[in-house]
């Protein structure tokens, strides 16, 4: 098979919406989930072959180009580059793994549970892959359903009400973004992002092109104070549902400031990089704090997840190679490591229905291989050398310092927080005596669960030990993008 | 032009008027026997034939000819075929629905059946008389329908409202006719916009004219502030009416608007896009606000289709004969894929009150326990009104307010889109009862046939103008050009 012209892409991005479809064709719970894992390991072994044939020149890869409809310049065009090649395989990796996971615990309406994971992967997958505004839009928007449903029926206490806001508050985001991808149309005449991207848009429509695409991203990352709606989504969701939300779907409006708001309105970007900076601060801070009082053990993940999305919009607001880099790289870190703390919490929760701190204590004793994965994957999220946090937080803290050493300061401060919060937590769940009598015969993980955590904790240690493997992909696409954009900004 | 072109040109009206007379006399000679499934099987086949000699007459690639004041152009192909779709669909539903809830069922289909017809030569019409005289056909036709259940005390009162708005509202239209006819001593549209300036007094003349011309079109339409007929005719008139009343006979009102505003007024341009805008923002904004606070689904979806009426009226205020989006390209598509849409929609509620005998929210609880299928078209159709992609309702969206953006009209275009996720809030609400509410009730739903294949049929081309809009944006573009290339 040749590989240049074949449509790998295209491979990539509707092979799980095949898979989800082929779920129809079985009947019992078992074929399904067989199914569903099947589906989505070919899916990451499809992305795989992304990088033996990579040339790291920061370029657009793999592109492939459909005209749609006569007469309008809208086309199926998709491409991938060293920002959104980690982003993607962050996606179809962490597929299988949820799947995996809610392999037994997901028992009722387990074939429409499956195809809305696929369909919401084949989404997700679509808006890192699009290099056509419209198209873009179309995967965006589309992104709400399945997770609508997933929260709504397979939640947990509130979660009507986590889904609805989840759905209304993120599509307010985006209701302005389609009149400015208009606007963006009739000055230039096209939705191509490439096109878009040399165009040279005048001021005006930089500044308000900036905002409405700010809003949208920066209501999905979440910045502070547009975060509201991300506790009750990520608590109520139920656990496949949060390693989605925070593993990939927050991705996507970091992915957003970094393919459209930077190159696309560069002088607009300009004036705003300080607010961001500002915001993506108190993010860091208001996260740390909150995170540190909570009760609820996924609610505490929950806000770690504003506080570490704080640091991935700080290495953006740095906007040189350190902060850009760090901020492509951290975001997969925090799917990873954010993605197995949810997945720890709710194994926790499968055994006992229950997330309360005081619930627990000295796990350590009963569910060895619990705890040391536990305490694993707190270190890679809290970020200690060797592990895959601490060269993504290292290298953003590097490149805001050489911006403005407060804003490394105060970053710094978050990090010493973040050791705080998931310390608390460990110390909840692990430590102290085991003397709640419902922890006394408590399992240890399954060989599923530990097959399950066993690719993100190998995957921490390999970030960590050997960055530069990650790194030489993302640096090429972060110089280009800072040749077209650092002249304007004066970095 | 010898008899038989004009026989061919003319052949899905005649037709539409021989099909009504045969159902009328089957259905004597039957003396009802049968609750009207022969009258409707015949309704059904001769409106099939009319889409085919539609359909025929379209894709033959006719240019505008006029036979009789009416023109035979891509325009009108379109809005007939959209007029006999949906009176098709609303007639198969209507089958069961309709059963042992009225003695004149055969009558019930001629008059759907000569509805369509109506609607066929208003949207032909290039004389001002012979639009009024489609329009009052379409009304009174209409206020029979509304009104159908006799012993019903809220359709009752949904013929009479609708009849006393429809009366003055088509008084109010012939007034402003006669002032066209009063400046130019001519009825004939492309006459009129030939002779009909725009300096000095006349463009004040020609400005009471819209409005006047409006309180026409926009009764039909629904437009804010034509609209106070519409809640209470769309609950209390029977389901189906209610759902033609709000599709077929809703872009009839459009469809005439847009003709006779294009082709009679070329020159007051600035000042009818103008007023369209407004009421475009009226329209949306009231009905979507209004709607928040529905729990009765005919009156939800009565404010929904009022709101949505504001949506396309953008096409035809963001005219833009040239540009990329022309505007009225976008007020044909946002139309075909809301016909399917919004018949959908209804199409659910008949099932509902059919099953419960309500149309409460209350109704909806639980349904995708109870009936699956039913909650699941429900869904889509609920989506694609509110836009999201990758359904009919997105596209239609997309190109209104890509005409919109093409004109400038910035604020237009955000108060729209700010509309639209106000818009998202109610329909969700109808999502979220059907699929995390539980209900009491436990017994599943039972769709009849024709019911379920009308169903299939609007969910199927919600999906494939979504999916596929291509071919449907190509067929409207043709379409368009028409019509611009004659009154532009």
């Amino acid at each position: 098979m040749d590989l240049t012209t074949f449509p790998l892409l295209s491979l990539i991005l509707w092979l799980p919406v095949l898979g989800a479809l082929a779920l129809f064709l079985f009947a019992d719970a078992r074929s399904i989930r067989v199914t569903a894992l099947v589906v989505t390991l070919l899916d990451f072994a499809a992305s795989l072959l992304l990088l033996p044939r990579w040339t790291p020149d920061g370029s657009m890869h793999y592109q492939e180009v459909l005209a749609w409809a006569a007469g309008l310049d809208f086309r199926y065009h998709l491409g991938v580059d060293g920002i959104s090649l980690w982003l993607v395989l962050l996606t179809t990796l962490l597929g299988p793994i949820v799947v995996l996971f809610s392999w037994r615990n997901v028992t009722e309406n387990v074939r429409s549970f499956f195809f809305l994971l696929l369909i919401q992967q084949a989404g997700m997958l679509g808006v890192f892959l699009s290099l056509d505004l419209i198209l873009f839009f179309i995967f965006w928007e589309f992104t709400l359903i399945p997770m609508y449903f997933l929260i709504g029926q397979w939640g947990s206490g509130r979660r009507v009400y986590a889904a609805t806001k989840f759905f209304l508050y993120t599509m307010a985001g985006s209701a302005l973004m389609l009149v400015v991808i208009l606007l963006l149309y009739f000055q230039t005449g096209s939705f191509n992002w490439l096109t878009l991207k040399e165009a040279g848009l005048d001021r005006t429509l930089q500044f308000w092109g900036f905002l409405t695409f700010a809003l949208a991203f920066a209501i999905k990352v979440p910045m502070f104070p547009f975060h509201t709606w991300l506790p009750d989504a990520h608590v109520e969701a139920p656990t496949a549902g949060s390693v989605i939300l925070a593993g990939v779907l927050l991705k996507m409006g970091v992915y957003g400031f970094l393919r459209f708001c930077l190159p696309l309105f560069p002088q607009a970007t300009a004036i705003f990089l300080p607010w961001i900076a500002g915001l993506a601060i108190v993010g860091i801070l208001y996260g740390s704090l909150t995170a540190l009082v909570q009760k609820d053990v996924k609610s505490l993940v929950a806000y770690s997840s504003i506080a570490h999305l704080g640091f991935v919009m700080l290495g953006v607001a740095s906007m040189n190679e350190q902060g850009l880099s760090g901020a492509v790289l951290q975001s997969v870190n925090h799917g990873l490591s954010t993605g197995a703390l949810f997945l720890m919490v709710g194994m926790i929760y499968d055994r006992r229905h229950t997330r309360l701190l005081a619930e627990f204590g000295g796990l350590w004793r009963q569910m060895p291989v619990y705890s040391a994965l536990f305490m694993v994957v707190v270190m890679a999220s809290v970020g200690l050398p060797g592990l895959n946090g601490f060269v993504g937080e290292f290298t953003i803290l590097l490149g805001a310092f050489r911006v403005n050493p407060l804003w490394a300061a105060l970053g710094t401060l978050g990090v010493i927080l973040a050791a705080w919060y998931l310390l608390a937590a460990v110390r909840g769940l692990l430590h102290g005596p085991l003397d709640n009598p419902a922890n006394q015969h408590l399992a240890d993980l399954d060989r599923r669960e530990v097959l399950v955590l066993a690719p993100l904790v190998l995957l921490f240690f390999l970030i960590g030990l050997f960055p530069a493997l990650f790194f030489d992909k993302i640096t090429p696409a972060v110089e280009l993008l800072l040749r077209d954009v650092g002249p304007v900004i004066g970095r | 032009m010898n008899a038989l072109d004009i026989l061919q040109l003319l052949s899905p009206e005649l037709i539409l008027a021989l099909t009504g007379f045969v159902v009328v006399s089957v259905d004597l000679a039957m003396r009802r026997r049968d609750e009207g499934r022969t009258a409707a099987t015949i309704a059904l086949l001769g409106l099939g034939g009319a889409l085919v000699a539609t359909l025929l007459l379209a894709f033959a690639g006719t240019s505008t000819v006029e036979a009789f004041t009416l023109a035979i152009d891509p325009y009108s192909l379109f809005f007939k075929a959209l007029a006999i779709v949906s009176v098709g669909l609303v007639i198969l539903a209507s089958i069961s629905f309709m059963r042992g809830k009225s003695r004149y069922l055969g009558e019930y289909y001629a008059l759907l059946v000569f509805a369509a017809l109506a609607i066929s030569l208003a949207v032909s019409a290039t004389n001002l008389v012979m639009v009024y005289l489609g329009i009052e056909f379409l009304s009174i036709t209409s206020y029979i329908l509304a009104s159908y259940f006799r012993q019903d005390l809220r359709s009752q009162e949904a013929g009479v409202k609708y009849f006393l708005y429809g009366a003055v509202a088509g008084a109010v239209m012939l007034y402003g006719i006669s002032l066209l006819y009063g400046a130019t001593g001519s009825v004939d549209l492309a006459t009129v916009g030939a002779l009909f300036s725009a300096e000095g007094d006349q463009r004040l003349l020609g400005i009471a004219a819209i409005i006047l011309l409006l309180a026409g079109f926009g009764f039909k339409a629904s437009l804010v502030p034509f609209h106070q007929w519409a809640p209470d005719t769309y609950e209390g008139a029977p389901t189906p009416i209610t759902a033609f009343l709000s599709t077929a006979s809703k872009a009839a009102g459009f469809a005439v608007a847009g003709r006779v505003f294009m082709v009679a007024l070329p020159n007051l341009v600035a000042d009818w896009t103008a007023i369209l805008g407004s009421l475009a923002i009226l329209s949306m904004t009231l009905g979507n606000l209004v709607a928040l606070k529905q729990t009765n689904l005919k009156r939800l979806l009565a404010y929904s289709s009022i709101a949505q009426a504001g949506y396309i009226v953008l096409g035809l205020a963001a005219l833009n004969p040239g540009g990329d989006f022309d505007g009225v390209g976008g007020l044909l598509i946002y139309l075909l894929a809301y016909l399917f849409t919004n018949i959908g929609a209804f199409l659910v509620v008949m099932a509902i009150e059919q099953h419960s005998g309500s149309v409460d929210l209350a109704a909806y609880n639980g349904l995708i326990k109870r009936a699956p299928a039913l909650a699941l078209w429900m869904t889509l159709f609920l989506l694609s009104l509110a836009g999201i992609p990758p359904l009919a309702g997105f596209f239609g969206k997309f190109f209104v307010f890509a005409a919109v953006v093409e004109r400038n009209l910035l604020t237009l275009a955000a108060i729209a889109a700010v509309n639209a996720v106000v818009a998202a809030f109610y329909y969700l609400n109808i999502v979220r009862a059907m699929f995390f509410v539980e209900s009491e009730e436990q017994k599943p739903v039972s769709v009849a046939a024709g019911l379920s294949a009308a169903l299939a049929i609007s969910g199927i081309m919600v999906l494939v103008i979504g999916i596929a809009a291509q071919p449907f944006i190509t067929w409207i573009s043709r379409s368009v050009e028409m019509v611009l290339v004659s009154g532009m």
